[in-house]
C-alpha cells in the first residue's frame, strides 16, 4: 500500500480516532480544547520546514519560512496559552 | 537505519503522544499533564522534520521558528481571559495561512493530478480560514461591528464566488505552470473566507470559531496530502474532529441547524412580540442579603456579562461566605454562555473557582427545584423561561437553565434592555423572581460588605 490510499487510510482511522476521544472531553475543559488544538494545527511547522530550508533563495522558499513563522506562532502561543489556563483548574480542597 | 526511517518514526511517536495528550484532556485532573504530552509530540516531530536529508540550509527555518515562537510566547502571557475567543480566533487564521503557504510552496512542475487536487484543497481551506478568522477576530474584539451583515444581493456574489473558486481550481489543475489560474483560487478563496463570516451575528460567533478551529484542522491535512506527511495528516484530522464536534455541541446548545447559523442572521427572524404579565419587582442589596443569609442551597447561573463587569473575583467572595454560612454553592453554566465553549469556566477557574463546583446544563436542571435562591449574572437567553413556554419565541426549544424552578431568583442586570439577541425575558416578570438593578461588580461587592 502505499501513496494517496495509504494516506486516506490513515486519514479515516485518525477522524473516527479524533470524535471518539473529544467526545470525552468535559464541557469545562472545552477553551483549553480548542487553544490545544490550534497548537497541534501549528504541526503545519513539520511540513513548512523542509520547503524552508532548501536554501534556493525562490519563492517557493520563501512561502515555506512563512509558514514556518506562523506555525511555530500556533505551536508556542498554543501550548503556553493552554498550559496558562489548564494551570487554573484546581479541585476543592478537604 | 536510515535517516527518512527515523523521521517517519518520529511522526508515529509523535502521533502517538498528540493522541495520548488528547485522551488526558478527558479530565481536568490529568489535562494538563495531558497538554505537556501533547507538546512534546510536537517537539518530537520537528526534531524528525529537522533530519528530512533535502536540508540545506537552516537558517531561516531557524529565523521562521525563533521570531514565531517568541510572538507566540509574548501573546501566550499577555493574554486576559477574557479575549481567549479573540486569541483563538486569531490563532485558527494563522493556521489556516501556514497550510495555505505550505501548500502553495509545495506546488512543483512536476505535481501529479492528485498533488494539484491537495495543493488546492490546502489553498482553499487555508485561505478561507485565514480571512474568516480574521473577521471573527474583529467582530470578537469589535473592532468591527459585532452585527451580522448583510445585503441584497448576498446570495447572488456568494454563489459567483463559489462557482469563480470551482472553475479556477479546475483550470489551476489543467493549466499548472500558468500562476494565474493560482492567484485566482488565492484571491477568491480569501473573498470567500471574508462572505462567509460577515453575515453572521455577534451571539452566533461560537459557532463560527468552533467551526474555523475545524477549518485548520482540516486545512492542515490537506496539506499533508500535499506534501505526503503522517503527522500533518493525523493530527489536522484531530484538530478537525475536535472543532466539528464543538460546533455540533454549540448548535444543539441553540436549538439550531448548522446551516441555519451560517446562511441566516439572527436579526432575520421575526421578533414577534410576546406578551408578558406580571411585573418587575425590584429589591436593594440590603434585602438581598437577608435572603441570602437564610438560603441553604445557592445556584449562580453565571453569563458573558459577569465577565464584561469582571465581577468574577467579587463572585468568587460571596462563594466563599456564603459557604462559610453553611451554604452549598454550585455555577449552572450553559454551553453557550460566554463567547466560546467553556469560556466561562476558565474565567470562573481563574478565580480560584474549583472546576468540581461547576455544573452543567443537565446536572443543575435537575437540582433547580432543590436551591432556596438562583443568582444570575449577566446572563439573559440562556435563562429565558420563553424557549420552553413561548411556541413563538426565536428561541422556543433552546435548551436553557431552568432557573423559574428555584424557590427565588435573583437577576443581577444593568437596566432593563434586553440580550444579545434582543428577545424578551418572561423570566423577569415571575412571581418569584427580584431583580437587583445596578453594576454586577457593585451589586455583589455590596452583599459582599454586608455579609463580613
Amino acid at each position: 500500500m502505499s501513496g494517496a490510499e495509504y494516506l486516506l487510510f490513515i486519514l479515516m482511522l485518525s477522524i473516527f480516532l479524533g470524535f471518539e476521544l473529544i467526545n470525552k472531553v468535559p464541557a469545562t475543559l472545552h477553551t483549553p480544547l480548542m487553544s490545544g488544538a490550534n497548537a497541534v494545527s501549528g504541526i503545519t511547522v513539520v511540513g513548512a520546514i523542509s520547503l524552508a530550508g532548501t536554501g534556493s533563495e525562490t519563492m517557493a522558499m520563501w512561502l515555506g519560512v512563512g509558514a514556518v513563522t506562523l506555525a511555530s506562532i500556533n505551536v508556542v502561543g498554543g501550548y503556553l496559552v493552554t498550559d496558562r489556563m489548564l494551570g487554573f483548574f484546581k479541585k476543592k480542597e478537604g | 537505519m536510515s535517516t527518512e526511517l527515523i523521521t517517519q518514526l518520529g511522526y508515529v511517536v509523535a502521533s502517538g503522544l498528540f493522541i495520548f495528550g488528547l485522551k488526558m484532556l478527558g479530565s481536568p485532573a490529568t489535562a494538563r499533564r495531558g497538554n505537556m504530552f501533547s507538546a512534546l509530540g510536537m517537539l518530537v516531530a520537528i526534531v524528525a522534520a529537522l533530519l528530512d536529508q533535502g536540508i540545506v540550509d537552516f537558517t531561516w527555518i531557524v529565523a521562521g521558528m525563533l521570531v514565531g515562537g517568541a510572538i507566540g510566547a509574548v501573546a501566550a502571557r499577555a493574554v486576559a481571559m477574557t479575549s481567549m475567543p479573540e486569541m483563538v480566533a486569531l490563532f485558527n487564521g494563522l493556521g489556516g495561512a501556514a497550510s495555505l503557504l505550505v501548500g502553495w510552496s509545495a506546488l512543483s512542475p512536476d505535481s501529479g493530478t492528485i498533488t494539484l487536487v491537495t495543493i488546492v484543497l490546502s489553498i482553499l481551506i487555508g485561505g478561507v480560514t485565514l480571512t474568516g478568522s480574521l473577521i471573527a477576530y474583529g467582530k470578537l474584539s469589535e473592532k468591527i461591528g459585532s452585527g451580522a451583515i448583510t445585503f441584497s444581493g448576498q446570495q447572488i456574489v456568494n454563489s459567483l464566488v463559489v462557482i469563480g473558486i470551482l472553475g479556477g481550481a479546475v483550470m489551476f489543475c489543467l493549466n499548472p505552470t500558468d500562476p494565474n489560474w493560482l492567484y485566482l483560487v488565492i484571491g477568491l478563496a480569501l473573498l470567500f473566507g471574508i462572505m462567509a463570516v460577515i453575515p453572521i451575528g455577534g451571539a452566533d460567533m461560537p459557532v463560527v470559531i468552533s467551526l474555523l478551529n475545524s477549518y485548520s484542522g482540516l486545512a492542515a491535512c490537506a496539506a499533508g496530502f500535499a506534501i505526503n506527511n503522517n503527522a500533518l495528516i493525523v493530527a489536522g484530522s484531530l484538530v478537525g474532529a475536535s472543532g466539528i464536534i464543538l460546533t455540533q455541541i454549540m448548535c444543539k446548545a441553540m436549538n439550531r441547524s448548522l446551516s441555519n447559523v451560517l446562511f441566516s442572521g439572527f436579526a432575520s427572524v421575526s421578533n414577534e412580540e410576546t406578551v408578558v404579565e406580571g411585573e418587575i419587582k425590584p429589591i436593594t442589596a440590603d434585602d438581598a442579603y437577608y435572603v441570602l443569609e437564610a438560603a441553604t442551597n445557592v445556584a449562580i447561573i453565571p453569563g458573558y456579562g459577569m465577565a464584561v463587569a469582571q465581577a468574577q473575583h467579587v463572585v468568587k467572595e460571596l462563594t466563599e461566605l456564603l459557604e462559610k454560612n453553611g451554604c452549598e454553592v454550585n455555577f449552572g453554566i450553559h454551553p453557550v454562555a460566554g463567547r466560546m465553549p467553556g469560556h466561562m469556566n476558565v474565567l470562573l477557574a481563574e478565580a480560584d473557582v474549583p472546576y468540581d463546583q461547576l455544573l452543567e446544563m443537565d446536572e443543575i436542571n435537575p437540582r433547580m427545584e432543590t436551591v432556596d435562591v438562583a443568582i444570575v449574572i449577566g446572563a439573559n437567553d440562556v435563562v429565558n423561561p420563553a424557549a420552553r413556554e413561548v411556541e413563538s419565541s426565536p428561541i422556543y426549544g433552546m435548551p436553557v437553565i431552568n432557573v423559574a424552578d428555584a424557590r427565588t431568583v435573583f437577576v443581577l442586570k444593568r437596566s432593563m434592555a434586553s440580550g444579545f439577541a434582543g428577545i424578551e425575558n418572561p423570566l423577569f416578570y415571575k412571581e418569584n423572581t427580584r431583580m437587583l438593578f445596578g453594576d454586577a461588580k457593585e451589586s455583589i461587592a455590596t452583599l459582599v460588605r454586608e455579609f463580613s
